[in-house]
């Protein structure tokens, strides 16, 4: 794993942590949503913070593709997952809402699972060593990086 | 009622994202790393090359209705229970979808790891 990649990984938390903490906020606002009025589900984009937390979704997204084109799903999701002690604090101590003991020992069996599947490999799948599908020929005038490439997996 | 909304919310959550990363997984495996490509082709001709790809954009479709029924179950319920609970049930069922369609080697260490998510998600669910 390269530090670019763990930056990738952080992203993801980050982004997804902070975008949900504000749609929450934004749809605190808004209001409930019933199935029989979906156009209200429409209006709630014009809320601020509705929209601010889309665009963090969208730079989530951004992260999560770029982590799933180089790591296993089963290892991008519950590496990320860090991001539930995240969303607890932030709805604990700026949404002022009540969190539970028991809620609490949740969130720290969830962390315990991020421990397990971040000490091991992120690609189990090796079919494409180089990173790349076989649709696309080898670059013979970037040995070098798609030596490091092949490499850092081996590390991780 | 409150509580039957918030769970209906969650279940269509935890369906349509298992559902829309299991395509995305797959779509980005078919493109590779973006990293490496961007470097060779340029932004540009990745994001075409990604936004091409129809696992792709099945995948953006089913965490659209994802991402709305996380809108309807929010609206509902208090967001330390439903972004948790939702986004740990959908690794729960990833790691059983991984396994089956994207043949991950789901092994100990990441059956573990989802066993400790499913009893978090129980507890937080009290």
């Amino acid at each position: 794993m390269t530090l670019r990649r763990y930056l990738v990984l952080a992203g993801v938390t980050f982004f997804a942590s902070s975008g949900d903490s504000l749609l929450s906020y934004g749809m605190k606002q808004v209001g409930p949503v019933s199935v029989q009025h979906l156009p209200s589900m429409i209006l709630a984009f014009l809320n601020p913070w509705v929209a601010l937390g889309i665009l963090l979704l969208l730079g989530f997204f951004a992260c999560y593709t770029s982590a799933l084109s180089w790591a296993d799903l089963t290892y991008v999701l519950p590496a990320t997952s860090v991001g539930y002690v995240l969303v607890a604090v932030i709805a604990r101590f700026v949404l002022h809402e009540h969190i539970p003991t028991t809620r609490w020992l949740g969130i720290l069996l969830i962390s315990a699972g991020v421990g397990f599947v971040a000490s091991g490999p992120s690609r189990t799948d090796m079919r494409h060593p180089n990173g790349l599908p076989k649709s696309i020929p080898e670059a013979s005038e970037e040995p070098a990086l798609l030596a490091g490439v092949g490499s850092s997996r081996a590390e991780s | 009622m409150n509580d039957i909304y918030t769970w209906i919310g969650i279940g269509l959550v935890v369906f349509s994202s298992v559902a829309g990363d299991v395509l995305l997984s797959k779509a980005m495996k078919q493109v590779g790393d973006v990293a490496v490509l961007r470097r060779r082709m340029g932004v540009m001709k990745v994001v075409a090359r990604v936004v091409s790809n129809s696992n792709f954009l099945f995948g953006l479709l089913t965490m659209t209705i994802s991402f709305y029924s996380l809108l309807y179950g929010l609206s509902w319920g208090d967001l330390s229970l439903v972004a948790p609970a939702a986004a740990s049930l959908t690794f729960v069922g990833n790691a059983v979808a991984a396994r089956i369609f994207l043949h991950e080697k789901v092994d100990t260490r990441r059956w573990i790891a989802a066993l400790l998510v499913a009893g978090g998600v129980a507890l937080m669910a009290v």
